[in-house]
């Protein structure tokens, strides 16, 4: 053993050393806060110091809340953009052949009093033949038949917006009874089948979100618990200098925190990432649909929501490693 | 301070460590544990600290039953404790001061009162120049002196060292043995397990001896050398 240069050099010790120690040293709460806070610091400071694990646990929990996440996202737009069609929903009357037209323009007239709706436009056959010879550029063809084949139509703006499908039902049940009209068309049908769509999707995502969460629990909890082994030693000497279990659990709670914290960072970015390339060609795609639609960012509902999420997870993640691996590591 | 009743240590393995062992250590004293290898010295110093609990009989520490605390009261107790290790010593990836600011950290002092008190624990062992060192740069006395410095830092009324001069130098050796009892001097209970019998010859201590886990004699260091 090699010797040591510098002698003891033993002093007059205090007889303070006599009394016991104080059981409530000075400004307790005050330093409780401050332990809290540098075990944050050096928690995050522990994770800076082996950087490639870092990184790799951070990916893996950011790559699994991007995507629920994502999809939240875009499913949201796709909402967005059909709620604006929405608006634009109307019904047609199909009116039956051989219906006078002072009939129709009074049944127009009844309608405009129901609840519900908003606007009636009628177009008679000769409109109708007019419109449809300009449109579609058959005139030569329409001009060989004896009779004009298209009906008169009476379209309907409802009042009702697509929120409410119950009633939309029933004014159409309401307006197929009437006698005069042949059939009742809603234009707009698909858009509720598109929402229909997005609803299952928004489950799917919620379902695809409460599996992602396990596999973050897990992998949260997997690194949480190969920290703790790795720091055994650590572990037996703090219990032996009379280190609660809390004093002990803490370090690896707060790592567990950044974990999350990190986790939904990346998440965010990747989502603002993904949403920034697609938003291009979004932009390109509706102007070729004369729409103003633009693709939606993360607002800041979801922002918290991913940060809270993520750092829910990875706390609770950290908590089930720590409760299941410390207790195991006892000196002997 | 220590009080021992006819207390029995068996290990899962069958192996009995202490077989019956009684023995009262008053407060302010100091006593040395001694015995052959596998005599039980370690044993008995972990019965102490409740790293082990007894089989039979009944330890007392500062008038506290160990057998009816709950595990949660263990860090309590361990605070009263300054023990210093055979092995689990050092963290190495931390400075010597953060190494002997530890037990005041956990006791939850304040940052101020925790760098004065380190750096009176320091300087009793000589090492007050060397706090912002890492253990690795430290020769085995200085380690061993940090172990120390941290293990008085909290001002325990307890101090156990558990061959605490175990692979130093005879003079070094002294050297610690006059830190242990400086802190006796004090008002600290001592009780250190070595079986440097020359070592303690010299000096003026009780001695406990252990057999094949029986206590087998209670006097003092001295008369080591009149039977050697
Ligand atoms: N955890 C354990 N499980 C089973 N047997 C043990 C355990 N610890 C110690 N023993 C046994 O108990 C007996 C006493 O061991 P102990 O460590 O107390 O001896 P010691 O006096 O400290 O010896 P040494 O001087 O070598 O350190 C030994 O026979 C040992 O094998
Ligand atoms: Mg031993």
């Amino acid at each position: 053993m090699k010797r040591n240069t510098r002698k003891p050099r033993p002093r007059a010790v205090e007889t303070e050393a006599r009394s016991r120690p104080a059981q409530q040293p000075r400004g307790k709460i005050n330093a409780y806060f401050t332990h809290h806070l540098w075990v944050l610091v050096s928690s995050l400071g522990q994770l800076w110091r082996t950087p490639f694990s870092t990184l790799m646990t951070t990916a893996v929990i950011g790559i699994a809340l991007a995507l629920p996440a994502g999809l939240h996202v875009l499913l949201n737009n796709v909402q967005q953009l059909s709620s604006g069609w929405d608006d634009s929903a109307q019904v047609s009357l199909f009116i039956k052949q051989g219906v006078p037209e002072e009939r129709i323009r009074s049944l127009a007239d009844k309608l405009r009093d129901w609840d519900g709706v908003a606007e009636v436009r009628y177009i008679s056959r000769e409109q109708a033949l007019a419109e449809f010879r300009e449109l579609s550029g058959f005139g030569d063809a329409l001009d060989s038949l004896a009779e004009n084949p298209l009906p008169a139509v009476l379209v309907l703006r409802p009042t009702l917006t697509q929120a409410e499908p119950v009633p939309m039902e029933q004014l159409l049940e309401r307006l197929r009874q009437l006698d005069a009209v042949d059939q009742a068309q809603l234009d707009m049908e698909w858009v509720r089948r598109l929402n229909g769509i997005i609803e299952v999707g928004k489950r799917g995502a919620l379902l695809l979100g409460a599996l992602l969460a396990m596999a973050i629990l897990l992998v949260v909890g997997n690194t949480i618990r190969l920290t703790i082994y790795a720091r055994r030693e650590e572990i037996i000497i703090t219990k032996l200098i009379g280190a609660t279990n809390a004093f002990i659990r803490r370090p690896f709670l707060y790592t567990g925190f950044w974990y999350g914290l990190m986790g939904a960072i990346v998440a965010w970015l990747l989502v603002a990432v993904f949403l920034g390339l697609l938003s291009a060609p979004v932009s390109r795609l509706s102007s070729l649909y004369d729409s103003q639609f633009r693709l939606g960012g993360l607002d800041f509902i979801t922002s918290l929501s991913l940060l809270l999420s993520g750092i829910f997870l990875g706390l609770v993640g950290s908590w089930l490693a720590v409760g299941r691996h410390l207790q195991a590591i006892e000196p002997t | 301070m220590i009080q021992f009743d006819n207390v029995s240590k068996r290990y899962p393995g069958g192996h009995e460590a202490l077989s019956g062992v009684s023995f009262h250590i008053q407060p302010g004293e100091m006593a040395f544990l001694t015995g052959h290898s596998g005599a039980g010295k370690s044993s008995l110093l972990k019965l102490i600290a409740l790293i082990e609990r007894s089989s039979r009989g009944q330890v007392f520490v500062d008038g506290q039953n160990l057998s009816r605390l709950k595990g949660r009261h263990i860090p309590h107790l361990r605070r009263k404790i300054g023990i210093v290790f055979q092995s689990h010593n050092l963290l190495f990836d931390r400075t010597v001061f953060d190494n002997v600011a530890l037990p005041l950290i956990i006791a939850g002092y304040h940052q101020s009162e925790v760098g004065r008190r380190v750096r009176a624990a320091l300087d009793k062992v000589g090492l007050l120049n060397r706090d912002k060192a890492y253990p690795i740069t430290l020769s085995g006395g200085e380690q061993q002196r940090v172990g120390i410095a941290r293990a008085v830092v909290n001002r325990p009324p307890l101090l156990l060292a558990d061959e605490p001069t175990g692979n130093l130098d005879p003079e070094l050796s002294r050297e610690i043995m006059g830190l242990f009892e400086e802190f006796n001097r004090v008002g600290v209970s001592v009780l250190i397990a070595t079986h440097d019998h020359d070592l303690i010859s010299r000096l003026d201590h009780r001695l406990l001896t252990l057999s094949g886990g029986r206590l087998v004699r209670d006097g003092r260091t001295g008369e080591l050398a009149a039977s050697a």
